[in-house]
C-alpha cells in the first residue's frame, strides 16, 4: 500500500479490486463500501493510532481478590526495570479522576465503581495499578512485578452466596422510574392462574456471558496542551465525551474522541468504562501519548457483561390454548454498587393476548463487577424463560406450538389495550415454518432420530422493540456529484457506513461510489449511541432530511427565473441521475445547479427528533445522552419489530454431543435497507443464539467470587463445523409509521428466542426440559434414550 | 512475559549442551532453560507469567534430524519435529495407524498442527485454569505447597482418572493417548547420553504436581518408536466434546483392536480427557481379551477402565460420558473395514 491512512484511499501497488459498488438506493443488495479497507487492512481501529511519534504504553494490574481492601503496593521491583516511567494507584489518583455516573443514573459510565479512587476492592479483575513504560514488554513484565497485599474479606458470588442483598428493581430505582421503568401489570393473574385448566409453573437459569469482541478493549491517549484526543473503539462517541468531561473536569469541546472502525461491540463499548480517564490522567502526567491493550483476560473484568438470571414463569391457559393468566418473575446479579438491570418484563408481556398478567423483577447485589448492555439485553434471558414456558404449555395443552402463538396472537399489546404499529409474527412463523419442513415433525419427544443421532426440532418467537433516537448530520454536495456526508454514528460492523451512504446516494441522485460517509467522531454532528438497534433508523432519517433540504436549496436556485429549470415547481424537483430534474423531465446538471446557488457547494446540517422523543433531545444528545423513544414507551401505540425462529438440534443417542446444526429464521423489521448487510446482521444474531444456549457461559468461583474461564480457549463460541445451514428470510413488511423511511431495526432481532429454540429442540429430541441454560452434555447424559 | 535469552541450535548435542547449561533440581517442565518447537505451548505460558524460563534454545534447526516419518514393517517411528499436520496428513499412518493420524487431526486447528511438534505435543501442558493465571493462589503444580484450588473449585474439564489430592488437573492431548494405547517407545538425548522408555513412563503421576515427566533438565525427546501390531489397522480415536472442532476433548477413547473371528484376540485402549496423564487402560484391555465384540463386552471394558474413577463436583458425568466414549469407539473400530 502506498498509503494506509484511512478507509479511503486505494492501493497504487495493488490492483484495485473489481467495484462491487453497482448498485445505489435504498433496497439494493449492496456489499459494504469499507470492505476492501477492511480486508487490506486499510482500516484503522482504536490502537492502531499511535497517537503520536513516540508513545509510552500502559498495562493494567488488576486484582486478585473480589472484596476488601489493598493494604500495600510494594512497586520497587517493577520501578526497577530499565523503561518504567510511571505507576497509577489509588494513591496518587484518588479523587483526580471522578467515578462519573453510571447509563441508568442519566450518566455515561458502565460500573460507577471507580477502581483507582480508594483502597477499596469491590470486584475481581478491578484495575489496582497502571503501569507506563517505554515498551508494551517493559510496561507487561513489570505490572506482574508489582507485590500487591490485601485484606480480603469473603465475598459473595451470585445468586444463593451468603452475603448478597436482593431488592425489588421497582422501589430501589429511582433513576429507573425517571427513566420510565414500569412494571407490566393487568387485571388479576394470581387469580386467574389459580383458576385455569392447563398450568405451567417453572423456574429458567440463564448464565453469565461475556461479549468478547475480536478488538481487545483499547485506549490511546494524546494531549495538545489542554485538548485531549482519545483513540478507542467506542458505541457512544458524545457521550464518552462528555462522561470523560465529568471525570476530568474539562469542558467537553476540550476533549475529542475518535473511533472510525470497531472491531465487535455488542454492547460492551456502549458505556464509558473507567480506564479511559485513567489513560488519559497517565498521558497528562508524563507528558505523552498512552496507548493502553487491555488483555483477553482483563477484558472480563474491565468492562461488563450479560449478568446471570432467573425467572419464575406461571402460565394459565384455557382448554384450546388461549392464555388466561401470565406472571412473569425475574431476577438479576449485580455490582455492589449499581442498580443495572435489564427488566426484560417490558417485553414478555407484550408478547401474547393475555387479559391477566403480573410481572416483578428483582436485583441481587453481589461483589461483582457491574454489568451491562449485551446484545438484545432484556429479551435474551426474558425470552427464553417465556418461550421455554410456551413450549412447555403446548404440550401440556397438545397444541403445535405454532399453533398456540397463533392462538395468542394479537394486534393490541396487552397491558395498555396500544396497537402495534405493525406485527408479522405469525406471518413469521408461516415463512420459516415452511423453509424449515415444520409440517413434517412428529411432535412425540423422542420419536425422530438419524442413524446414531436422536433428532429434535423446536421453535419460538423473536422481538424487539423498534426504537428510533435523536440524530444529527451534515451532508455536503459538490458541483462533480461528490457527496459527503459527516455524522457521529458508529459502524460496529453492521454495515451503517453502507446503509448510509446507500441512503444519501438515494436521495441525492448520484452513485453510491460519489458518497463519501465519516463516523465515528466527536468532530461530526452527534448520532445516538449505537445500541437499542436504532443506528440505522435514526441515521438514515436524518440524513435523508439533509438530503431533502440540499434538493430543496437545488431546487429553489434552479427555477427562479432565468435558471436552468425555469417555472417548474420547486416541490416537484427530483435528484437523479447526477442530474436536476423537473416534473416536466426536464434536467439541468448539477454543476449548474450548484452554481446557481451561488456557492461552490451546497451543504445541509439537519436534526431530527423522533415521535415520543422530548423536545430537549437534541440538547440532550450534544451532551451525548440519547433518549431512544419508541418500543413499549410510547403513549399512543406499541413499535415491535417480530420474527420466528426455528432449529434442528441432533443429539448423540450414547455420547450426547449436542449440536445445532440447521436454523431457520424468518423475520420482519419495515424496510430492509440493505438486504446483504441485514441477512448478516440477523445470520450472525441466529448463530450467537446457538452459541448462548449450548456454549457461552462464563464459570465462577463461587468461593472468590472470580471468572474461571476467561479466554477464547475456555469460554466457547460455535465454530464452522457446528453449524452447517443458515437460513435468514425476510417477511416483507411496510410500517411508515415508525418512521418515515419505514426502518424497523435488525441488530439484536436475530438472537433473540433462539436459545429457547434450541432447548425446545433438545425436549423434543430427549423428552427432557432442560431450564438452565448453557444446555451441555451432562444436561442430557442421563436421559433415556427413546425407544 | 520476563525477558529472556534466545539461542538457536544446529544439532542434538548442541541443543543438549546448551540446555544442559542449567544446574539445580527443578523439574524439566520448569528448568530455567526450556526448548521451543512450535512454541503454541510455550510461548502461551511465558505470556502468561505461568512458565519463566531464562533461555530458550530453539531446535528447530534439527529439522533434517528429527523431522521425518519412517514406516517399515518394525512399526513407526515418528521424530521429534514432525509437525502435527504433517503426520495426520501421512497416508501411509493414516491406512496403517489410523488412530495416530485420527488423534492428530481432532486436535487443535489447522493453523495450530501446522506449527506444533510431536514432541512438543506430548509435553503440553494441563488446561487447568487455576495453574495458567497465577493470579489464582493455590496451585500445586505452578507453587509447590500452594494447595489445589480444583478440588473444590471449579472443575468441570478435570481429571477423574489418576488423579491424587494434590492434583487433579486433566492431560489434554489427543496424541498421547493414542500413543500411550500402541505402547510406544520415546527416545531421549540427554547430557548422559541417550535413552528410550516406553512413553507410558514419560509422564508422572500427582504426587508431585510440579514434576510432570521423567525427563531431567536438558533432556531432549529425539522421537517416537510405535511397534507394528495386528491391531494398528483397526483403530481410531472417538473424542467427545463440547463443539465440534477446535477444542480439547471432554473424554477421548483411542482403541485398537485384533479381532478374530469377531473375537478380540487382543486390545490396546488409551483414555484422554478423563486422566492426570496419558492413560492406557490395562484393565479395559484384560476385560475384553477373548472376547467376542459386542455391547456387552465392551460396556464391561468400560466398567473396568473406570472403576477406579475419582470425580469431583462439576466432572462426576467424566466417569459415565467416559465409559460412553469407551464403547462408542470399540464398537466403531469393530465395525471398521480393514
Ligand atoms: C488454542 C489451542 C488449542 C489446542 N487444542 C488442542 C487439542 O485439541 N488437542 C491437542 O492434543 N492439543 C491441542 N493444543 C495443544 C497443541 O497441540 C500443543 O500446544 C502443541 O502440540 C505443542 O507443540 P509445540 O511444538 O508448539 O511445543 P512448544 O510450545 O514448542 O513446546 C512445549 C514444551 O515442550 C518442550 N519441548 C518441545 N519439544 C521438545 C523436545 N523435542 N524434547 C524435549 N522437550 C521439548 C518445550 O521446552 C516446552 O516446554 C492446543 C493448543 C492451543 C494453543
Ligand atoms: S488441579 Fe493441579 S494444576 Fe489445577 S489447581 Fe490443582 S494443583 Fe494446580
Amino acid at each position: 500500500m502506498a498509503n494506509a491512512q484511512g478507509p479511503e484511499t486505494t492501493g497504487t501497488v495493488a490492483p484495485p479490486l473489481p467495484t462491487p459498488r453497482k448498485t445505489g438506493g435504498i433496497g439494493a443488495a449492496t456489499p459494504r463500501v469499507d470492505g476492501r479497507a477492511k480486508v487490506t487492512g486499510a482500516a484503522r481501529y482504536g490502537s492502531d493510532f499511535f497517537g503520536g511519534p513516540d508513545p509510552a504504553y500502559a498495562f493494567l494490574a488488576t486484582s486478585a481478590i473480589a472484596r476488601g481492601r489493598i493494604t500495600e503496593i510494594d512497586d520497587s521491583d517493577a520501578r526497577a526495570l530499565p523503561g518504567v516511567i510511571d505507576i497509577l494507584t489509588h494513591r496518587n489518583v484518588g479523587d483526580r479522576v471522578k467515578p462519573g455516573k453510571t447509563f441508568s443514573d442519566k450518566g455515561y459510565m458502565g460500573t460507577s465503581i471507580a477502581p483507582l479512587a480508594s483502597d477499596r476492592v469491590w470486584h475481581d479483575g478491578q484495575i489496582v495499578a497502571v503501569v507506563v513504560a517505554d515498551s508494551y514488554e517493559a510496561a507487561r513484565d513489570a505490572a506482574r512485578r508489582l507485590r500487591v497485599s490485601y485484606a480480603d474479606e469473603t465475598p459473595s458470588a451470585s445468586f444463593d452466596s451468603p452475603g448478597t442483598e436482593t431488592v425489588s428493581a421497582e422501589s430501589k430505582s429511582k433513576e429507573g422510574e425517571k427513566a420510565g421503568q414500569e412494571k407490566p401489570k393487568v387485571g388479576d393473574a394470581p387469580r386467574a392462574f389459580e383458576a385455569a385448566p392447563v398450568k405451567i409453573d417453572q423456574h429458567y437459569e440463564t448464565p453469565t456471558q461475556h461479549h468478547n469482541p475480536i478488538e481487545l478493549f483499547t485506549t490511546t491517549c494524546a494531549w495538545d496542551g489542554d485538548q485531549l484526543t482519545v483513540w478507542e473503539s467506542s458505541q457512544n462517541v458524545y457521550g464518552y465525551q462528555n462522561g470523560l468531561a465529568e471525570q476530568l473536569g474539562l469542558e467537553p469541546s476540550q476533549i475529542r474522541v475518535v473511533s472510525p472502525f470497531i472491531g465487535g461491540a455488542f454492547g460492551s463499548r456502549g458505556s464509558l468504562t473507567q480506564r479511559t480517564a485513567l489513560i488519559a490522567l497517565a498521558s497528562k502526567r508524563i507528558g505523552r501519548p498512552v496507548v493502553l491493550e487491555a488483555t483477553r483476560q482483563q477484558g472480563f473484568t474491565i468492562a461488563t457483561y450479560r449478568a446471570e438470571t432467573r425467572h419464575r414463569i406461571r402460565l394459565g391457559a384455557d382448554q384450546s390454548g388461549k392464555l388466561t393468566a401470565l406472571i412473569h418473575e425475574g431476577w438479576e446479579v449485580t455490582s455492589r454498587k449499581d442498580e443495572y438491570k435489564v427488566a426484560g418484563t417490558d417485553a414478555s408481556t407484550r408478547l401474547y393476548a393475555c387479559p391477566n398478567i403480573d410481572s416483578d423483577v428483582s436485583i441481587v447485589h453481589a461483589d461483582r463487577n457491574t454489568p451491562g448492555f449485551m446484545r438484545s439485553p432484556p429479551e435474551v434471558p426474558y425470552l427464553f424463560a417465556l418461550e421455554s414456558a410456551m413450549d412447555e404449555l403446548a404440550y401440556a395443552a397438545k397444541i403445535d406450538p405454532v399453533e398456540l402463538r397463533r392462538i395468542n396472537d394479537t394486534d393490541r399489546e396487552p397491558i395498555k389495550g396500544l396497537p402495534y404499529t405493525s406485527r408479522s409474527l405469525m406471518k413469521c412463523f408461516d415463512t420459516a415454518g415452511q423453509a424449515f419442513g415444520w409440517s413434517r415433525r412428529s411432535a412425540q419427544p423422542g420419536s425422530m432420530r438419524d442413524g446414531d443421532w436422536m433428532i429434535g426440532w423446536g421453535c419460538a418467537s423473536t422481538m424487539y422493540p423498534t426504537q428510533v433516537g435523536p440524530a444529527a448530520a451534515r451532508v455536503t454536495l459538490r458541483p462533480d456529484g461528490a457527496v459527503r456526508v459527516q455524522t457521529a454514528a458508529h459502524d460496529i460492523g453492521t454495515g451503517a457506513y453502507t446503509v448510509i451512504a446507500q441512503t444519501a446516494a438515494d436521495r441525492l441522485g448520484v452513485p453510491l461510489d460519489k458518497v463519501h460517509v465519516e463516523l465515528g467522531d466527536t468532530a461530526l454532528p452527534p448520532a445516538p449511541v449505537a445500541g437499542g438497534s436504532n443506528t440505522t433508523a435514526s441515521v438514515c432519517n436524518v440524513v435523508a432530511k439533509a438530503c431533502d433540504e440540499i434538493r430543496r436549496k437545488l431546487a429553489a436556485a434552479v427555477t427562479v427565473s432565468g435558471g436552468p429549470l425555469d417555472g417548474a415547481d420547486p416541490g416537484r424537483i427530483t435528484l437523479i441521475n447526477a442530474s436536476v430534474m423537473d416534473d416536466q423531465g426536464r434536467m439541468a446538471s448539477l454543476k449548474d445547479a450548484v452554481a446557481k446557488t451561488g456557492h461552490g457547494a451546497v451543504e445541509a446540517y439537519a436534526e431530527n427528533i423522533p415521535h415520543g422523543a422530548p423536545p430537549t433531545a437534541m440538547q440532550n444528545l450534544y451532551k451525548g445522552q440519547s433518549a431512544l423513544a419508541g418500543g413499549a414507551k410510547l403513549k399512543d401505540r406499541i413499535q415491535f419489530a417480530f420474527g420466528a425462529q426455528f432449529v434442528e438440534v441432533r443429539i448423540n443417542a450414547r455420547t450426547r454431543e449436542i449440536r445445532a446444526p440447521r436454523i431457520v429464521g424468518a423475520y420482519a423489521g419495515g424496510t430492509i435497507v440493505n438486504p446483504l448487510t441485514a441477512k448478516s446482521q440477523l445470520m450472525g444474531g441466529q448463530i450467537w443464539g446457538v452459541s448462548s444456549a449450548l456454549h457461552e457461559a462464563t464459570e465462577i468461583d463461587r468461593r472468590f467470587a472470580r471468572y474461571y474461564n476467561d479466554d477464547l480457549a475456555e469460554y466457547l463460541i460455535p465454530v464452522n463445523a457446528d453449524i452447517t445451514e443458515v437460513q435468514t428470510i425476510f417477511v416483507p413488511e411496510e410500517d411508515h409509521q415508525v418512521n418515515e423511511l419505514g426502518i424497523k431495526g435488525l441488530g439484536e432481532l436475530g438472537n433473540v428466542g433462539l436459545n429457547a429454540a434450541v432447548a425446545n429442540a433438545v425436549f423434543h429430541a430427549t423428552g427432557v426440559r432442560i431450564r438452565k441454560l448453557p444446555i451441555r452434555i451432562e444436561s442430557v447424559l442421563d436421559a433415556p434414550v427413546p425407544t | 512475559m520476563r525477558p529472556f535469552i534466545y539461542t538457536r541450535a544446529d544439532d542434538v548435542s548442541a541443543a543438549v549442551q546448551a540446555a544442559a547449561e542449567t544446574s539445580g533440581s527443578a523439574p524439566a517442565n520448569a528448568a530455567p532453560v526450556q526448548f521451543i518447537a512450535g512454541g503454541t505451548t510455550i510461548l502461551d505460558l511465558m505470556k502468561l507469567d505461568t512458565m519463566r524460563p531464562e533461555r530458550l534454545v530453539d531446535i528447530n534447526g534439527l529439522q533434517s534430524a528429527l523431522g521425518s516419518i519412517q514406516a517399515t514393517d518394525k512399526g513407526l517411528r515418528l521424530g521429534a519435529l514432525v509437525r502435527m499436520s504433517q503426520a495426520a496428513e501421512d497416508p501411509q499412518i493414516q491406512r496403517d495407524y489410523p488412530v495416530i493420524a485420527q488423534s492428530l487431526q481432532l486436535a487443535a486447528s489447522a493453523q495450530l498442527r501446522n506449527m506444533a511438534s510431536l514432541g512438543g505435543n506430548v509435553l503440553q501442558r494441563t488446561r487447568c485454569q487455576y495453574f495458567r493465571n497465577t493470579s489464582w493462589p493455590a496451585c500445586n503444580k505452578r507453587d509447590p505447597g500452594s494447595g489445589c484450588a480444583a478440588l473444590d473449585g471449579v472443575n468441570r474439564k478435570h481429571a477423574v482418572l489418576g488423579v491424587g489430592d494434590k492434583c487433579i488437573a486433566e492431560y489434554p492431548g489427543d496424541f498421547a493417548p493414542a500413543l500411550a494405547a500402541l505402547g510406544a517407545v520415546v527416545t531421549i538425548t540427554g547430557p548422559n547420553g541417550s535413552r528410550a522408555i516406553p512413553f507410558e513412563q514419560l509422564h508422572r503421576g500427582p504426587d508431585q504436581p510440579e514434576r510432570e515427566t521423567t525427563l531431567a533438565p536438558g533432556e531432549l525427546i529425539t522421537g517416537f518408536d510405535i511397534p507394528a501390531g495386528p491391531y494398528t489397522r483397526r483403530s481410531l480415536y472417538v473424542k467427545v466434546r463440547d463443539r465440534q472442532s477446535y477444542e480439547f476433548g471432554l473424554a477421548t477413547a483411542a482403541v485398537a483392536l485384533h479381532l478374530v473371528d469377531g473375537k478380540v484376540e487382543e486390545a490396546r485402549i488409551g483414555l484422554g480427557g478423563v486422566a492426570y496423564r496419558p492413560w492406557r487402560s490395562h484393565e479395559a484391555e484384560a476385560a475384553l481379551q477373548g472376547k467376542p465384540l459386542d455391547e456387552n463386552s465392551a460396556e464391561a471394558a468400560a466398567q473396568a477402565a473406570f472403576a477406579e474413577a475419582a470425580p469431583r463436583r462439576d466432572n462426576a458425568y467424566k466417569v459415565e460420558l467416559g465409559r460412553r466414549t469407551l464403547v462408542r469407539a470399540l464398537l466403531e473400530a469393530g465395525r471398521m473395514e480393514i
